[in-house]
């Protein structure tokens, strides 16, 4: 019988954990993107005029939500699991009987729940500048847990990687954050000369976002079917490589 | 009301039908680690520490005390070899060799943010136990290492010695029956220390197994019955305290004398050194013993006004066996 009350205190004090620092983790993804509503969405919006067959504001609200959702999962697990590691506080996890898919989950969940909590609190400030479309209600529940899934799952491998905290600011600075703006959050692809349309579509992200647009919109730039199985093939992967390191002992054992 | 230490012990552990009792606490067969960069950090040693004992691991830096107590808290990866925790292999029965250690490390590794009741708490839970007995049994270890009072304090605003004792209490969290302190008193004042060490006598008498590495070889000697020296990754001496200290040939002494000296007795088997004017050092061989010396000394009209220890005599055979050891390695 798996320890699950080991499971049950780890997912406690993740979340304990983000809800106690609240204006470090929740206020400021609430601030930012009220920001984007008001700049892109308002005053340059206005201008822009329709985007795929919808106002520029509502054609942007589902990938602000998800950009919310993508930097929190990641940053939460990240800053997370790198301080237990540096401060050594995860060695109180690895000489109790915690398997390691144990602390991949609660450290994980940690972050989905953060992720979700920011992503809930970015839609209703949506709401407060648009009415929202929820066209495909299911499809917008199943993106927000596997895209928040997803990174939190890559916010947890940056960390067991990481030997500093630069280690774990360069992959959120430099590749998540290009790939994110360069996802499609503010425009369609279509818009693109065909050599970026094509060269975007390598964008992973871009996916995640069309996914999550669909649910809201019912438009998307790409197969909603393509964009499912990439999404659920990156979280096997990458959960898979994380089991595979904890199993080891990587970054975390000598 | 207070719960005995072995009760609770018995409350964790009888989830396990094939408990075995009275046993060795540890066993370690031809344990051996070498680091990715080449460094044999334990070449092979074997070493066995019986149920209820209070038992030392001392050794120079370095020496492997600190792999041979990762290894046996999965914190580091063995090479080869075998260890067993009351029976359980470490291979084979993982789980239950991690229930029945509690390890304190040698440097501070808790969250500092959490609260000192949250810490020890969370760690209970890691090891299955529900929170409310987690709370329940927080409590009593909190209490029994005077942090009761300091419960909802962030762990970063405690002392040094408090969070020495917040160590212990977390590790006591799921009542080990094996509890290994990796120099818990470092840097902890005499009168926190010396209640440290009360504090850990009566549980050893209440049934914990304990190994304990030290630098300060005073609590070695007052702690510990048994003991095992390690050198660069060897054990160079395991036997009990009595019959480790009865191999002492010689033992040193500080004298104090009434009136300075100017030339010392040449006295035929002891070996005086001077200080300063009225301190002197002695080397008494354990045959002689120390009642001639002071009778030699009246005789040359030397008084002797005070005497004491120049050092504790583990560390006098500590330092001895280390010396011996590098001068191996050098020749």
């Amino acid at each position: 019988m798996p320890n699950l009350i080991a499971l049950q205190t780890l997912l406690f004090k993740e979340i304990y954990r983000f809800l106690r620092i609240w204006p470090q983790t929740l206020l400021p993804s609430a601030v930012t993107t009220s920001l984007y509503f008001l700049i892109f969405g308002r005053l340059i919006g206005g201008r822009v005029g329709a985007m795929g067959g919808f106002d520029y504001m509502d054609y942007i609200v589902p990938g602000v939500i998800l950009m919310s959702v993508i930097t929190n999962a990641y940053s939460n697990v990240v800053s997370s699991f790198y301080s237990s590691k540096f401060q050594r506080n995860v060695e109180e996890l690895l000489i109790a009987p915690v398997p390691g898919w144990m602390i991949l989950t609660g450290y994980v969940g940690g972050g989905v729940v953060r992720g979700i909590a920011v992503g809930i609190v970015v839609m209703g400030i949506s709401a407060t500048f648009t009415d929202l479309h929820f066209e495909h209600p299911p499809m917008i529940v199943l993106v927000f847990a596997l895209t928040a899934t997803l990174f939190a799952l890559a916010g947890f491998l940056n960390a067991l990687f990481a030997n500093s905290f630069d280690d774990i600011s360069i992959i959120p600075n430099f590749v998540l954050t290009p790939l994110v703006y360069l996802g499609g959050v503010f425009y369609s692809i279509d818009l693109l000369p065909e050599l970026w349309r094509r060269v975007s579509l390598g964008n992973p992200i871009l996916y995640m976002i069309n996914a999550f647009r669909y649910g809201f919109l019912g438009v998307s730039d790409v197969g909603i079917e393509r964009a499912l199985i990439i999404i659920v093939g990156f979280i096997v992967v990458l959960m898979l490589w994380a089991l595979w390191l904890l199993k080891r002992g990587t970054g975390l054992k000598s | 009301m207070r719960i005995h230490q072995a009760d609770w012990v018995l409350y964790f552990t009888d989830t396990y039908p094939d408990n075995p009792i009275r046993m060795k606490a540890l066993c370690l067969r031809q344990l051996r680690k070498v680091y990715k960069n080449g460094f044999e950090a334990l070449k092979g040693i074997d070493l066995e520490v019986q149920e209820g004992d209070f038992f030392a691991l001392l050794g120079p830096n370095g020496a492997g005390k600190s792999t041979t107590i990762g290894i046996v808290s999965s914190l580091v990866n063995k090479t080869s070899g075998e260890v067993s925790v009351f029976g359980y292999d470490l291979d084979r029965q993982l789980g239950a060799v991690k229930r029945s250690i509690g390890l304190v490390p040698q440097e501070v590794n808790f969250s500092q943010f959490d609260s000192a009741l949250e810490i020890v708490v969370h760690q209970a839970g890691y090891y299955g136990v529900r929170r409310k007995h987690a709370l329940r049994r927080a409590e009593e270890c909190l209490e029994a290492l005077g942090l009761w009072d300091k419960r909802f304090q962030p762990s970063r605003q405690l002392s040094g010695g408090m969070k020495r004792r917040l160590m212990i209490a977390r590790a006591l969290a799921h009542a080990p029956r094996l509890l290994i302190l990796d120099e818990p008193t470092a840097g902890v004042d005499i009168e926190i220390r010396r209640s440290m060490w009360e504090y850990l006598r009566r549980l050893n008498r209440e049934g914990t197994t304990i190994i304990l590495t030290t630098h300060y070889l005073e609590e070695a000697e007052s702690l510990c019955r048994n003991i095992a020296i390690i050198d660069h990754g060897t054990i160079v001496e395991h036997s009990d305290m009595g019959s480790l200290l009865a191999k002492m040939d010689t033992q040193s002494f500080i004298l104090e004398l009434r009136r300075p000296v100017e030339n010392l007795p040449s006295l035929s088997g002891y070996r005086l050194t001077p200080i300063d004017e009225r301190t002197i050092a002695v080397d008494v061989p354990a045959d002689l013993g120390i009642h001639g010396l002071f009778e030699i000394l009246t005789l040359h009209g030397v008084e002797v006004v005070s005497l004491r220890n120049a050092s504790n005599r583990l560390e006098q055979f500590f330092m001895k066996l280390v010396d011996a050891g590098r001068a191996e390695r050098t020749s």
